[in-house]
């Protein structure tokens, strides 16, 4: 293969922080005392948090280096599934850091806050154009978040019925975190297991509908990359009887300008900004999980909401029946200006393209690949496609094996072992960042590595090599936590 | 498009190597009546120097430093931020990176993140932190929810001086579980009246704020006793981290798990978010806890390292088991607080701390000494309530004209607190800044 990018380099040691210090040593100007001491009651006071003294260089020199230690997208393809690694605009950064936006305080008066009650309101109503909702809610502050929102408001809403239903449907390629959330509203989760073509059959769903069941927890595409084809008869099943469609929209970044959710009966959809609207992820976030929903669900959105009159915003509380407040204040704005700058620049053509070139880019790594690794699902796939082991693991080749591998050619692995349905998964998106030599660059890596599962399995069990560090005990780590220092 | 890196031909030939004629042809899994046909209602793109230009115009419009001086705390600080700070913190191989599954790859977030539960803990003076929650009010309401999974119980009680919209959170979160919140009132000098708790039982847990909403510091100590006596968990929550450089830490006086929010260390306001949700406790709940932890380890060398641990607890593994739902959390905003309690360290955050609260009483001062009632007697830290004569209303616009916020109006969030107003004084205000908001507010 042509010269892989993964290579070594000198990679620096660097102690813990409190490995550093030295009393006496500072690294911050002291604002001036311009004011005489006036000392507390000794009984309130303690001495003082044991941390260590550094100076700014010693400061800056520890985080520069463990900052090499670490890998982004802007050092290279990140095709983690599901999670939609691609390139964060640097412009949207400092757009995010402009004073104005930065040093705002979130009770201001809305006179005194126009500009970003301004920016909040347009990027409602874009993401409700995008997902063809009728409103949005931007509060949430990660998708799970989004997802908690989601399953509050389907509670409301049954709840103003006078109704209270116990039950969601979850399909078994769902994300961790849609049970999780649906439990945390009280929801009894009724798996549904999906078919052999990888998708939600409308009889799976008809037979576990009922009235005591709130909806249907849908992630389309799927986490297997599918398209969930009888969405629109699912949601009709659905709400035959009385339920609600919650959508997933974590995969929204393979439909934008193609589907709008809220044209084939989806009642509820989150969005990851962090992944389809391209927000750094910034090592497990901040990030952004909006919710839009239809009329029906609107009076009970998260306050305060935006409102607007003659070209002036204001925030109102004025809704009965809304769930009340998911943070503290107006959400993760630093992230929405990010997502609503992404937005500006792209405009409406691009940001389909983008959903098209994602889907491109996906397929062409299927077809790269399905010689090599085990297809799951041997169908044209939406923006990520999942392979497995099955071919390697009569090498005694595993998953995690040809992950670590991959690391040592300066890629960053897929997904791994997710999604359940398929054992041994490896769920690789590209995103449409990237190109197509670079595309080839990863299948070619992989192709090399499954030669090396045969020739000289050594190389993947030992893998990574290159990394600061080798493969970790984890399973240690678990059993005798050692969580501070 | 520069996000777009295919040319024209490129696309032609991933399409014959895909085997489809064109980027229509790849969603023909979509059945014709699920797609949308027409052009989404969005404005046109915008150039880099038409979005500067744009986005200048509504940061713009927006009141803040250096033209406003905003007197106002209340769970968001203005606090210095040393450039070191963003600037390591823009390094995008921490911002662009994902959540470390894989640890090989991911050791500098991993260290970075260890050592933020660590800092933390050692500012709550608890044995152990999480890796970081969204903000300071779902980092108690996920504490709540914890200490009834330990107990077994199914009521909480709240103190009524825990910020105001903390409390509408953690209702939120509360309202679809059947678990019961009992809110304790407030006692005349500005604290928590805890003799409610005597009649209560069956408590999972009572969570009091120190500073509370008020600035007032709460007698934590006796708090933990009395909780205690119910053998109920006590939670201290937090809207002003920094306050810990100088007042005994929650660990220190009995609390079990300490949760709140960490703006103050280095964050930028940005409208209240992205923030910081702290979240520590004893050693003994670790494996309750909510959310991400990292974890020492050692590699195959033997050589030290980290990774993300005890996953059992988490949704990707136990899922609708999970001792919550959280996945994507606040890591950037930890690793921007470990910047900032590194570059400020031991010695500096607590003259830090000190000169918080002592411009603080120098504003208390000036304002008594204008004739104004300083609403409660209790000592503060960087916040306290004045009582303003009636109609004062009527001059707090007066002062927003002249770029002064004079502090957050109580009347809305405590209907019995008309004309009190929460003000705030950090490092941020000079003596000057003071000394006119006193003239302006008497005059």
């Amino acid at each position: 293969m042509k010269e892989s990018v993964g290579t070594t380099g000198l990679i620096l040691n660097e102690p813990l922080l409190w490995e550093r210090g030295k009393k006496g040593r500072s690294g911050f100007s002291l604002p001036r005392r311009d004011v005489e001491s006036c000392p507390l009651d000794g009984a309130l006071t303690g001495e003082g948090p044991d941390f260590p003294d550094l100076s700014e260089i010693d400061v800056v020199r520890h985080y520069t280096r463990l900052s090499q230690w670490n890998f982004g997208v802007d050092s290279g393809m990140y095709p983690l599934g599901s999670c939609t690694m691609k390139y964060s605009p640097k412009t949207n950064e400092n757009q995010a850091s402009l004073p104005g936006f930065a040093g705002a305080h979130p009770l201001l008066p809305a006179a005194l806050s126009q500009g970003i009650l301004q920016m909040m309101f347009e990027l409602e109503q874009y993401l409700a154009e995008i997902t063809g909702m009728d409103a949005t809610a931007l509060q949430p502050a990660a998708g799970a978040h989004g997802e908690l929102a989601g399953m509050l408001l389907i509670y409301a809403f049954h709840k103003s019925k006078g109704e209270r239903r116990s039950k969601i449907i979850i399909p078994d390629t769902a994300h961790g975190t849609n049970p999780a959330s649906a439990t945390l509203c009280g929801y009894l989760p009724v798996p549904v297991k999906s078919n052999d073509r990888g998708i939600l059959s409308i009889e799976a769903v008809s037979e576990v509908m009922d009235e005591d069941t709130a909806g249907i927890f849908v992630t389309n595409p799927n986490t297997l990359g599918l398209y969930e084809e009888d969405i629109r008869r699912i949601g009709e099943v659905v709400h035959d009887k009385g339920g609600l469609v919650y959508c997933d929209g974590a995969n929204m970044n393979a439909v934008m300008g193609i589907v709008k959710m809220g044209e084939i009966g989806v009642d509820v959809i989150h969005l990851n900004l962090h992944k389809t609207f391209s927000t750094p992820h910034g090592g497990g976030g901040p990030g952004s999980g909006p919710v839009c929903v239809k009329k029906q669900l609107e009076p009970f959105l998260p306050v305060p909401r935006i409102v607007e009159e003659n070209g002036s915003y204001a925030l109102s509380n004025d809704y009965p029946e809304s769930i009340g407040k998911l943070q503290a204040f107006h959400g993760n704005v630093g992230v929405m200006i990010k997502a609503y700058s992404y937005i500006r620049s792209m405009g409406p053509k691009n940001l389909k393209k983008a959903s098209q070139l994602a889907v491109l880019n996906a397929n062409y790594i299927k077809e790269g690949l399905k010689g090599t690794l085990h297809l799951a699902y041997d169908r044209p796939c939406m923006h990520e496609c999942v392979f497995s082991d099955k071919h390697q693991m009569a090498q005694k080749i595993a998953t995690i094996d040809m992950a670590k591998r991959l690391m040592d050619y300066g890629f960053h692995p897929p997904t791994v072992y997710f999604p359940l349905v398929v054992h041994g998964a490896i769920m690789v998106e590209p995103t449409e960042t990237e190109c197509k030599e670079d595309l080839d660059q990863f299948i070619e890596a992989f192709k090399t590595i499954a030669k090396e599962a045969g020739e000289d399995p050594g190389l993947l069990h030992d893998a990574p090599r290159r990394c600061k560090v080798t493969r970790l005990d984890e399973t240690t780590a678990a059993r005798k936590p050692c969580l501070a220092g | 498009m520069r996000y777009l890196p295919h040319t024209d031909k490129d696309i032609a030939s991933m399409l014959q190597a895909v085997g489809v004629d064109d980027l229509d042809a790849l969603f023909m899994t979509i059945p014709e009546d699920c797609r949308f046909a027409g052009d989404l209602d969005l404005p046109q793109a915008l150039t880099e120097w038409e979005l500067n230009e744009h986005m200048q115009g509504l940061a713009g419009n927006m009141a803040v430093l250096p033209e406003y001086k905003v007197f106002m705390g209340a769970g968001s600080y203005e606090h210095f931020i040393p450039a070191c700070v963003p600037y390591l913190l823009g390094r995008s191989e921490f911002v662009t990176s994902y959540t470390p599954y894989q640890p090989e790859m991911s050791q500098g977030t991993l260290q970075a993140i260890y050592e933020y539960q660590t800092l933390t803990a050692r500012l709550l003076g608890m044995e152990i932190a999480t890796a970081s929650h969204y903000d300071g009010a779902t980092a108690l309401a996920e504490s709540l929810l914890m200490a009834i999974r330990l107990t077994k119980r199914k009521r909480v009680a709240i103190s009524s001086l825990i910020h105001p919209l903390y409390r509408r959170v953690v209702r939120t979160y509360f309202e679809p579980t059947g678990y019961e919140v009992v809110e304790l009132g407030y006692l005349k000098e500005g604290v928590t009246d805890l003799s409610a708790l005597g009649d209560m039982d069956d408590l999972a847990a009572v969570a009091v704020q120190s500073p509370n909403f008020f600035g007032c510091i709460e007698n934590l100590q006796a708090v933990g006793e009395k909780v205690h006596d119910k053998k109920a968990l006590f939670i201290a929550s937090f809207t002003e981290a920094l306050s810990y450089g100088l007042l005994n830490s929650p660990g220190s006086q009995g609390a079990d798990i300490a949760c709140g929010e960490g703006q103050s260390m280095g964050i930028p306001q940005t409208f209240g978010g992205p923030a910081l949700g702290m979240l520590a406790s004893r050693k003994k709940y670790m494996r309750s806890l909510p959310g991400r932890l990292v974890g020492q380890t050692k590699d195959l060398d033997g050589k030290r390292g980290f990774v993300l641990t005890l996953a059992t607890r988490e949704q990707h593994i136990r899922r609708e088991k999970a001792t919550s739902n959280i996945c994507t959390n606040n890591s950037l905003c930890a690793l921007c607080a470990a910047m900032y309690m590194a570059s400020v360290g031991g010695t500096g955050i607590r003259e830090l701390a000190c000169l918080n609260h002592d411009k603080a009483e120098y504003l208390k001062k000036g304002l008594k000494e204008a004739g104004f009632q300083i609403a409660f007697d209790n000592p503060t830290f960087n916040e306290f309530v004045v009582k303003f004569p009636a109609g004062f209303n009527a001059s707090y616009e007066r002062l927003l004209e002249k770029k002064i916020v004079a502090g957050l109006p109580l009347a809305s969030y405590y209907p019995e607190l008309a004309n009190h107003y929460l003000l705030c004084v950090t490092e941020t205000r000079s003596k000057e800044d003071m000394d006119s908001f006193v003239r302006e507010v008497a005059s």
